[in-house]
C-alpha cells in the first residue's frame, strides 16, 4: 500500500506541537536525578517551565499564521500514527497552562512544607504540566486517554505531598472518583473504536459523519459523563469541594487552575468538533447540566465558611458558564466556552494562590475567625478585591468578556428559534453572575472587611494576624500580583481575548483546516 | 462468541459497579478493577473475535488474511492494563494508609476534608 509510510520529514518549526511535551517530560526525570541538591533542582524546574512557555508561545505564533500545526510520530502516516496536532485553541491553552504552573512554581519557593519539596514536589508538578499539555495537543484520542492518566497519577502524588490526614481523605475521594471517569472515557474509546475503527481526532469528524446516528449518540453521552466528571459539572462535581482545599495551596491552585479545565477543552474538542450530529440528542440534557451547575456553584460558595471549598464551589459556577457556551453551541457561544477556559485558569490560579497568602496572613481556614485584614495588609485586598470581581464577571474585568459572548450566543440562538433552553442559558449565566457577586462579596466582608473573628465583642483590630516575612512577600504576593495583573490586562484590553475566542470557535466549527493539518484531506467527504 | 463477551463484559461492568457502590474502600477498590477489566473486554471484542487467524500478511501479501483479529485494541488493552496496575497499587497504597491514620476504611467515617455537623454559614453580611 503506497502512501502509508512517511517520506517527508516534519517542518523543523512543527516540532513545535510536541516540545512543551517532551521538554517536560525529560525536566521530571532529570528534576528526579536531582532530588538530593533541592537548591539546583528549584532552579532547573524554574528555567524548565520557562522554556516551555517560550515553545508554547512560539507554537501560538505559528499556528496564527499558518492555521493547525501537526506532526505524527514514527513514520507512519495518519490515521495508522498517533498524532499531535493543535489548533488555535490547544496552543492557547497550552501556552496560560505554562504560564500559571510558572507562576505557581514561583510561589512554592516560600510556600512548601519541606516534607513535600523532599518527596519530590517539583518533579511531580513537571509531570503534571506534560499531563496537561499533552491533553490540550494531541490529536488522538487513545493519546489523550493516556495524558488524562499522566496528569492523574501526577495529581494524586501532589494531592498526598507531605501526607496529613486530611490530605488522605481529600485524595481517597478525589483518586476513586477520577479514576471513575477515566475508566469510562476508555469505554467509550473501545466502542468508538469498534464502530469507526479510528482514534484519530481529524479521521473521526470525517467518519463520524457516516456512522449511525444512534450509535454516535450513545459514545457521545459516554465521554459527556467522563469528561463532565473530570470538569466537575453539577450531579458529578462533589469531589472538587472534598479534595481541592486539602493540599498546600499553591498545589491546589494547580490543580483548580489546570484539570478541571483539561475536562472542558476535552468536552469541547469531542461534543463541538468531532461527534457534532450527536449534539441533537444531548443538547437538552447538557443545557440542563450548565444551568444546574452554574447556579448551584455560587450558591454552594455563599454557604461554605471554609475559604477554599468555598473558592471550590466558585471553580465549580465557572464550569458551568463553560457548558453553557457549548450547549449553545453557535460561534458566539463556543467563543464564550474558550474565552471562558482561559480567563478562569489564570482567575482561578490567582485566587487560589492569594488564599494561600490570607490562610498565611491569618493562620486559620476558615472564614469565621478570618477578619481585619483590609486594615492589615492592603495589597492582598486589592488583589482580592480585583480578582472577585474578574471571577462574578463586572466589567471591565477579564470575566466579563467571555460571560457577554455566552449572553450574546444564548440571544442569537434564541432568536434562531432554539427554544427555551438557550433563554434559560443566558439568564443563569446572569444569575451566575450575580450569585458569584454575593459569594465573593459575602468573603470580602468576612475576611476583609470586619474588625474582627466573627464573634469579636471589640472594634479593636485583629490582633492574631501575622505579617508575611520577606519571601512571603516578594515571592508569593510577586507571583499572585503579575497573575492579577494578566487578569486586569487582558480584562482592559480584551481584543486578543476576543480574537482568540473568534478564532477558536471557528476553528471547532469548520475543522477543515485541522483536517487538512494532518494530511488526510483525501479521507475527507 | 461476540455474544458471550459482550455478557461477560456486561457481567464485569454491573459487578463493578455495585462493589463501587459500598462504602467500604477495599470494596470499591475490587470493584474499579472489575470495572476495569470488563472495559478491556469491550476493547478486545472492538478487534474482532473469532478463530486464530495470526495477523501476520503471509509471504507477500500487504494486508493480513481476511478474518484475522485487528492486535491494534489489543495494544490499546496493554496500554489500559499497565495504567489501571499503576492506578490500583496507588489507591491501594493511599486505602491502607488511610485506614492507618483515619482508623476508618468506611468512607462515611472519613470526614476530615468535609467535617460533618458543622454549624450554619454566618447570616451576617
Amino acid at each position: 500500500m503506497p502512501g502509508v509510510m512517511q517520506d517527508v520529514a516534519t517542518h523543523p518549526l512543527d516540532w513545535l506541537v510536541i516540545l512543551p511535551v517532551v521538554l517536560s517530560l525529560i525536566g521530571a526525570a532529570l528534576l528526579l536525578m536531582l532530588r538530593e541538591a533541592r537548591e539546583a533542582q528549584y532552579w532547573l524546574a524554574l528555567a524548565l517551565v520557562a522554556v516551555v512557555l517560550a515553545t508554547d508561545l512560539a507554537l501560538v505564533l505559528r499556528v496564527s499564521e499558518i492555521g493547525p500545526v501537526s506532526m505524527t510520530m514514527g513514520r507512519w502516516l495518519p490515521p495508522f500514527g498517533i498524532s499531535f496536532t493543535a489548533d488555535i485553541a490547544s496552543a492557547v491553552f497550552a501556552l496560560a497552562a505554562a504560564g500559571v504552573t510558572l507562576a505557581v512554581l514561583v510561589y512554592l519557593r516560600h510556600d512548601m512544607p519541606d516534607r513535600a519539596r523532599r518527596d519530590g514536589a517539583y518533579p511531580l508538578v513537571l509531570l503534571l504540566l506534560a499531563g496537561v499539555s499533552g491533553a490540550f495537543l494531541t490529536g488522538d484520542l487513545f493519546n489523550l486517554y493516556v495524558w488524562f492518566e499522566v496528569m492523574l497519577i501526577s495529581s494524586f502524588g501532589l494531592m498526598v505531598l507531605g501526607g496529613r490526614s486530611i490530605q488522605l481523605d481529600g485524595a481517597v475521594k478525589y483518586g476513586f472518583l477520577n479514576f471513575l471517569a477515566t475508566t469510562i472515557f476508555l469505554l467509550a474509546l473501545g466502542l468508538l473504536y469498534g464502530t469507526l475503527g479510528t482514534l484519530n481526532m481529524a479521521d473521526i469528524i470525517a467518519r463520524a459523519a457516516q456512522a449511525e446516528p444512534a450509535v454516535m449518540a450513545s459514545i457521545a453521552a459516554l465521554l459527556l459523563l467522563a469528561f463532565g466528571m473530570k470538569a466537575a459539572a453539577f450531579p458529578v462535581n462533589a469531589w472538587l469541594p472534598a479534595s481541592y482545599h486539602a493540599p498546600p495551596a499553591a498545589i491546589s491552585a494547580l490543580m483548580a487552575g489546570l484539570l478541571t479545565k483539561v475536562g472542558v477543552y476535552a468536552l469541547l474538542r469531542v461534543l463541538a468538533m468531532l461527534l457534532p450530529a450527536s449534539r441533537e440528542v444531548l443538547d437538552p440534557i447538557l443545557m440542563a447540566v450548565a444551568v444546574a451547575t452554574l447556579i448551584l456553584g455560587p450558591l454552594g460558595a455563599i454557604a461554605e465558611t471554609n475559604l477554599r471549598r468555598a473558592l471550590g464551589f466558585l471553580v465549580i459556577g465557572g464550569i458551568g458558564a463553560s457548558l453553557a457556551g457549548l450547549a449553545i453551541g453557535d460561534e458566539a457561544g463556543l467563543a464564550g466556552a474558550a474565552t471562558y477556559v482561559l480567563h478562569a485558569m489564570l482567575t482561578i490560579t490567582a485566587l487560589y494562590l492569594l488564599a494561600g497568602l490570607i490562610e498565611t496572613i491569618t493562620g486559620e481556614m476558615d472564614t469565621r475567625r478570618m477578619g481585619g485584614l483590609y486594615a492589615a495588609a492592603s495589597l492582598p485586598s486589592a488583589l482580592f478585591f480585583v480578582l472577585m470581581l474578574a471571577v462574578s464577571g463586572v466589567p471591565p474585568f477579564l470575566g466579563f468578556w467571555p460571560k457577554l459572548l455566552l449572553v450574546e450566543g444564548g440571544i442569537e440562538a434564541w432568536r434562531a428559534g432554539a427554544g427555551g433552553w438557550a433563554l434559560a442559558a443566558w439568564i443563569a449565566v446572569l444569575a451566575n453572575a450575580l450569585l458569584t457577586l454575593i459569594a465573593g462579596s459575602r468573603l470580602w466582608a468576612h475576611i476583609f472587611w470586619r474588625p474582627g473573628h466573627e464573634d469579636a465583642t471589640t472594634e479593636a483590630p485583629n490582633a492574631d494576624l501575622k505579617r508575611l516575612d520577606r519571601a512571603g512577600l516578594w515571592l508569593g504576593l510577586g507571583s499572585t500580583g503579575v497573575l492579577t495583573a494578566a487578569v486586569l490586562l487582558l480584562g482592559l484590553w480584551p481584543e486578543p481575548l476576543l480574537g482568540f475566542g473568534k478564532a477558536a470557535a471557528a476553528a471547532l466549527l469548520h475543522p477543515a483546516d485541522y483536517i487538512a493539518a494532518t494530511g488526510l484531506e483525501g479521507a475527507a467527504p | 462468541m461476540d455474544h458471550v463477551v459482550a455478557a461477560l463484559a456486561g457481567l464485569f461492568v454491573f459487578a463493578g459497579l455495585y462493589l463501587l457502590l459500598s462504602r467500604a474502600l477495599i470494596r470499591m477498590l475490587l470493584g474499579l478493577t472489575l470495572l476495569g477489566n470488563g472495559v478491556n473486554l469491550v476493547i478486545l471484542s472492538a478487534g474482532r473475535l473469532g478463530r486464530i487467524v495470526p495477523p501476520i500478511a503471509p509471504g507477500d501479501a500487504k494486508v493480513p488474511l481476511a478474518g484475522a483479529a485487528n492486535p491494534l485494541p489489543q495494544a490499546l488493552i496493554l496500554t489500559a492494563i499497565v495504567i489501571g496496575f499503576a492506578m490500583f497499587a496507588f489507591l491501594l497504597v493511599l486505602a491502607y494508609r488511610a485506614y492507618q491514620s483515619l482508623e476508618a476504611d468506611d468512607t462515611d467515617r472519613m470526614r476530615l476534608a468535609e467535617p460533618p455537623d458543622r454549624p450554619q454559614p454566618p447570616m451576617s453580611y
